[in-house]
């Protein structure tokens, strides 16, 4: 069965067509790339999938099951999560509290106004050993004002794959970041699990090529090659449009 | 908190204070006074669930305060025991704050005053034209104090107490409330939206329920209120009793647990108080909120706090840096 699978997409804002006849089929376990230009429609694919914006035609699946009509937060606990390109954090929280804040999406434990959240040990336990998973476990108690951009990042990080995902969505993971940091953010994309599908956004071709095994090229809310990747880097479309050759 | 802690003990010596203020406070007058800091207190902490809490500033709770003051005062007169007077009161007004909510939850920002000013404006609009509800521009009035569970309210410090009880129960729901994972959830829901929804939370209910218990609060003032006055009257769910009991939580604090209770004890201190001596008090009022914009733009109780740190460490550094930290 596919893990996620988009059937004509379709999204205009106004008169701008930003998807248009988009298909996709990622398969479990896979790791796929899309890329492509400034303007491509490449986030607006993201929110499309995830349910943020709703598509004017068209269809998704999520391991078989119909996403289109599925409401955002829905699509959170049907297994779909998502980094942000724009850092979205809670700035005030800590970054247990944030971590804590995203696996207590999942759990109906966040209806509860009697419980105290500080004394739920094993949420606060699951939350600190996600952060650990990112390697931030010693910055637990830190207020995400106090921690660096790449600090940022991973708690982004940390955040979607908390939820245990079955499709992780990744929106530019490496924008912004220093060459060590990127290396170490990659490092770790690396180490998610198998069964964990993830779809890559990412504009910086050099440190996305060694993740990726099918590619997407979109342009201009379209698809124009997809394939493996010796396959897209060698197609002259991708030339064309994307590495300016 | 722990009992021995500098917060527990001044929590503690707070409470005593307060148990036994109508024995040192001397005039039935001045008990009244602190009555009705109570009462609006309690407002100000449902209020500030909305306004500190969801990040959503409403223009229209003097509206549920009102609603339940009238439909508690309807029930009283149509001869309705305490209890038929109390919950049909406080459901009416959760009601009623149910539909401001699907109605005002449309909008965030700028859409969501407006439309909670328009809303408190119908309420008003009621309360002033529907004669034969509201017996318009004349109010409404009970001809005595009610005696919950057989109570004597009558004497100013009766009234009192009853009120003490009736707020630390609202205070300690706060406290609790905010404690919660719902109450995490709430906040999250004010500062990233769209994240939350994301992660898989439902935002729109979070904030209706918010809206519902800062309702239902506002509900139980506006009863104690019509207990405290007798009489309730167009006034009451004016635009400028909204405005004033946000000017309180804004000015106390917003989302903090203190911040509204010194709100509205500056507010009533300067309308029952400070208006014996100061003809323009509204004046003096005005250019205490000025300076708090100014000075402490997170309002009293957190300005007061930062000040107070500030201070410490200007005066005492060795202090601090022995200590670590101070308070919290």
């Amino acid at each position: 069965m596919t893990a996620l699978e988009v059937r004509e997409l379709y999204k205009s804002f106004g008169g701008l067509r930003v998807t248009a006849a988009v298909n996709l089929a990622v398969e479990p376990g896979e790791r796929r790339l899309i890329i492509g230009p400034n303007g491509a429609g490449k986030t607006t694919l993201f929110n499309l999938i995830t349910g943020e914006l709703r598509a004017d035609a068209g269809s998704m699946t999520l391991f078989g099951h119909d996403l289109t009509r599925e409401p955002a937060r829905r699509r959170a606990h049907l297994g779909l999560a998502r980094t942000y390109q724009i850092i979205t954090l809670f700035p005030g929280e800590t970054l247990l509290r944030n971590v804590t804040l995203s696996l207590l999406g999942l759990s109906p434990l966040r209806w509860n106004p009697l419980a105290r959240l500080a004394g739920q040990t094993e949420l606060l336990s699951k939350a600190r050993a996600a952060l650990g998973r990112v390697g931030l476990g010693h910055l637990a108690d830190r207020p995400v004002g106090q921690t660096s951009y790449g600090e940022r990042r991973r708690v982004e990080i940390a955040m979607a794959l908390a939820q245990s995902p079955k499709v992780l969505l990744l929106d530019e993971p490496f924008a912004g970041l220093s060459i060590e940091e990127r290396r170490d953010v990659l490092a770790l994309i690396n180490g998610i699990p198998r069964d964990v599908t993830i779809v890559m956004i990412e504009h910086d071709m050099d440190v996305a090529l060694e993740f990726a095994e099918r590619i997407t090229v979109l342009h201009f809310g379209q698809v124009i090659v997809e394939g493996t990747r010796a396959e897209v880097v060698e197609h002259p479309r991708t030339k064309e449009v994307y590495l300016g050759e | 908190m722990k009992l021995r802690s500098p917060r527990g003990i001044s929590a503690a010596v707070a409470l005593l204070l307060l148990i036994t203020l109508p024995f040192w406070i001397g005039n039935s007058y001045y008990v009244n006074v602190a009555t009705q800091m109570l009462i609006y207190a309690i407002l100000a902490l449902g209020l500030n669930v909305l306004v500190g809490y969801a990040g959503l500033v409403t223009l229209g709770h003097a509206a549920l305060f009102g609603v339940a003051a009238y439909a508690g005062a309807t029930l009283i007169n149509a001869g309705h025991g305490h209890i038929v007077v109390a919950f049909g009161a406080l459901l009416t007004t959760v009601a009623v704050a149910a539909v401001f909510a699907v109605l005002a939850l449309r909008g965030t920002g700028l859409g969501f005053v407006m439309i909670t000013v328009a809303l408190g404006q119908i309420a008003w609009g009621i309360a002033y034209r529907w004669i034969s509800l509201t017996n318009g521009d004349n109010g409404v009035s009970i001809n005595a104090r009610p005696r919950p569970f057989g109570l004597m309210l009558e004497a100013a410090p009766a009234l009192y107490w009853a009120t003490l009880v009736v707020f630390l129960v609202a205070v300690g729901s706060m406290a609790i409330f905010v404690a919660s994972p719902f109450g995490a959830s709430l906040r999250g829901a004010r500062d990233q939206p769209r994240r939350m929804t994301a992660l898989g939370y439902n935002v729109w209910l979070i904030r209706f329920l918010a809206f519902l218990f800062s309702g239902f609060w506002s509900g139980v003032a506006g009863l104690l209120y019509l207990y405290y006055n007798q009489f309730v009257s167009p006034q009451t769910v004016a635009l400028s009793a909204s405005a004033e009991a946000l000017l309180m939580v804004i000015a106390g604090g917003t989302g903090t647990l203190l911040g509204p209770i010194a709100g509205a004890v500056l507010v009533i201190v300067m309308k029952d108080i400070a208006s014996a001596y100061i003809e323009r008090w509204n004046f003096v009022l005005g250019a205490i909120f000025v300076l708090i914009v100014v000075f402490m733009p997170e309002g009293l109780v957190p300005g007061s706090t930062r000040l107070w740190r500030w201070g410490i460490a200007a005066w005492w550094p060795r202090a601090t840096a022995v200590t670590g930290e101070t308070g919290e």
